[in-house]
């Protein structure tokens, strides 16, 4: 069980040592709606912390994804390829991608309560 | 924000609201996806009482309708005629649905969001007509009632003297009241659009909804349209755009109206095309995306989505003349990256309107 941080553009990152995958909250994939279609990165790319990665797609909308933290794509889920709606229905447990992070740059994340909180 | 005389209706479905042409509307209760389904194979209802009505009364109803529309009125009071309002340069004001009550009285259906300008703008164009304009939108709620199965809804709500085709209207009581039915649509499906006062549409609302119709919002109007290819004002259509170039010639008459001849020069020599695209490559073309051939820029794309009854990624865009032909190869430009679309023809589904009784 590692961390479970939050960012203000929505998406979650959970870390584990030097690991770190990323996802999009519930509150994102509720205001997305019906998601259709995700556009991820390939394996290797580094992304810069801030950075747009990738894009997840609903029925009405593009909602590009930003990178929490910095990091060297190590996998990317590619059921999500096939199956985008996984992303509706466990967001919180669904990780798009797992970034191999030099340094833990958790500037401007949040914990679960305060990220909860600043949606109410 | 204005609301429609259902919001207390949407808001007790719990649907996800969304500003509209200035009034709070659903986007969608369930899902887009759902309701865009239920609408193909069965029936949904949507509340399109923000659209506005504009009642054109006097000796010269029809006389002054046909000078400041694209299209022929007549005086058939049981046709529902599509019609544009251009400005003298032949530029789209606003597309209209126009039911001829009698040769007094004629009833313009408009976009919410162009109301008061359409209103503004048909008010200074009356010069010497016999015409009052009233802006009625206040006394009207409207609903839709779309879907293979609309029919069998609508026997059950109401009973008409007449069966209805495809673009015709007439009127019933339901209390003593009168309200205006039309088998019209947005949605490629056959169905009804039905008019009343506020209380008449609630009443119906609420039937409707005990007979097990799905609510659809806005979200799903807009992908249902999109499918038939039907233009949406602020999209396809704008006071930048002409009705040859929108591809709706269909609803252009010979003779003289305001803008008639800026069109006929546009006929004459045509620049762009309002196209179908296809994705080739995995991506969604969405509205504002540029269209390249062999990377010069030769259009955008207007409305594009990737639909729950479609594979591919489509659009409708607008594209120069000399790359619009029907399998042009081009690239759309998403997030950086060039992805391989094609020009298909400007038909993704085969509409399902009740052309004979």
């Amino acid at each position: 069980m590692g961390t479970k941080l939050y960012s203000t553009s929505d998406e979650w990152i959970l870390i584990e040592t030097d690991q770190v995958s990323i996802g999009i909250t519930k509150y994102a994939a509720d205001q997305l709606g019906d998601i259709v279609f995700i556009d991820l990165p390939s394996v290797g790319q580094t992304i810069e912390k801030d950075g747009a990665f990738g894009a997840v797609e609903s029925v009405k909308a593009a909602a590009d994804l930003y990178a929490p933290i910095a990091g060297e794509v190590i996998s990317v889920n590619q059921a999500l390829l096939d199956a985008p709606e996984l992303l509706n229905e466990d967001p919180e447990n669904t990780f798009i991608v797992t970034l191999k992070i030099d340094q833990l740059d958790i500037d401007g994340l949040m914990d679960e309560t305060t990220y909860l909180n600043s949606k109410n | 924000m204005k609301t429609t005389s259902l919001h207390a209706h949407h808001i007790a479905l719990n649907a996800k609201m969304v500003d509209f042409g200035g009034f709070d509307m659903p986007l969608f209760y369930s899902s887009i996806t759902h309701e865009h389904q239920q609408v193909r194979h069965a029936v949904g209802i949507f509340d399109v009482s923000h659209m506005g009505e504009l009642m054109i009364t006097g000796n010269d109803a029809l006389l002054f309708s046909n000078y400041v529309l694209t299209n022929t009125i007549t005086e058939n009071t049981h046709k529902v005629t599509y019609a544009l309002l251009c400005d003298h340069d032949g530029m789209i004001i606003d597309d209209l649905l126009v039911y001829v009550m009698d040769a007094t009285h004629v009833l313009f259906v408009v976009n919410a969001s162009n109301t008061q300008k359409d209103y503004e703008w048909i008010l200074r164009q009356k010069n010497n007509f016999d015409v009052n304009i009233n802006d009625v939108s206040e006394a009207y709620s409207q609903i839709a009632i779309q879907g293979p199965n609309a029919e069998q809804i609508c026997t059950s709500l109401f009973t008409l003297d007449t069966p209805l085709k495809f673009m015709e209207y007439t009127t019933f009581t339901k209390d003593d009241h009168p309200l205006i039915i039309s088998r019209t649509g947005y949605t490629g499906e056959d169905g009804y659009e039905i008019y009343g006062s506020h209380q008449d549409i609630i009443d119906l609302w609420n039937q409707a909804l005990t007979l097990g119709i799905t609510p659809c919002g806005l979200g799903a109007r807009d992908t249902l349209r999109f499918e038939a290819t039907l233009p949406l004002y602020g999209h396809e259509l704008s006071d930048q755009i002409n009705p040859i170039e929108a591809g709706l010639s269909f609803a252009v008459k010979h003779d003289p109206f305001i803008g008639s001849q800026a069109i006929q020069h546009f006929k004459a020599q045509p620049t762009k095309k309002l196209v179908g695209i296809k994705m080739m490559d995995k991506g969604i073309p969405r509205e504002g995306y540029t269209l390249y051939d062999q990377d010069v820029k030769v259009g955008y794309v207007t409305t594009g989505y990737l639909l729950p009854t479609q594979s591919s990624g489509l659009a409708l865009a607008f594209v120069n003349l000399t790359s619009a032909s029907l399998g042009t190869s081009l690239t759309v430009e998403i997030r950086g990256k060039h992805l391989a679309c094609q020009v298909v023809k400007k038909s993704f589904m085969k509409k399902n309107y009740k052309k004979g009784v």
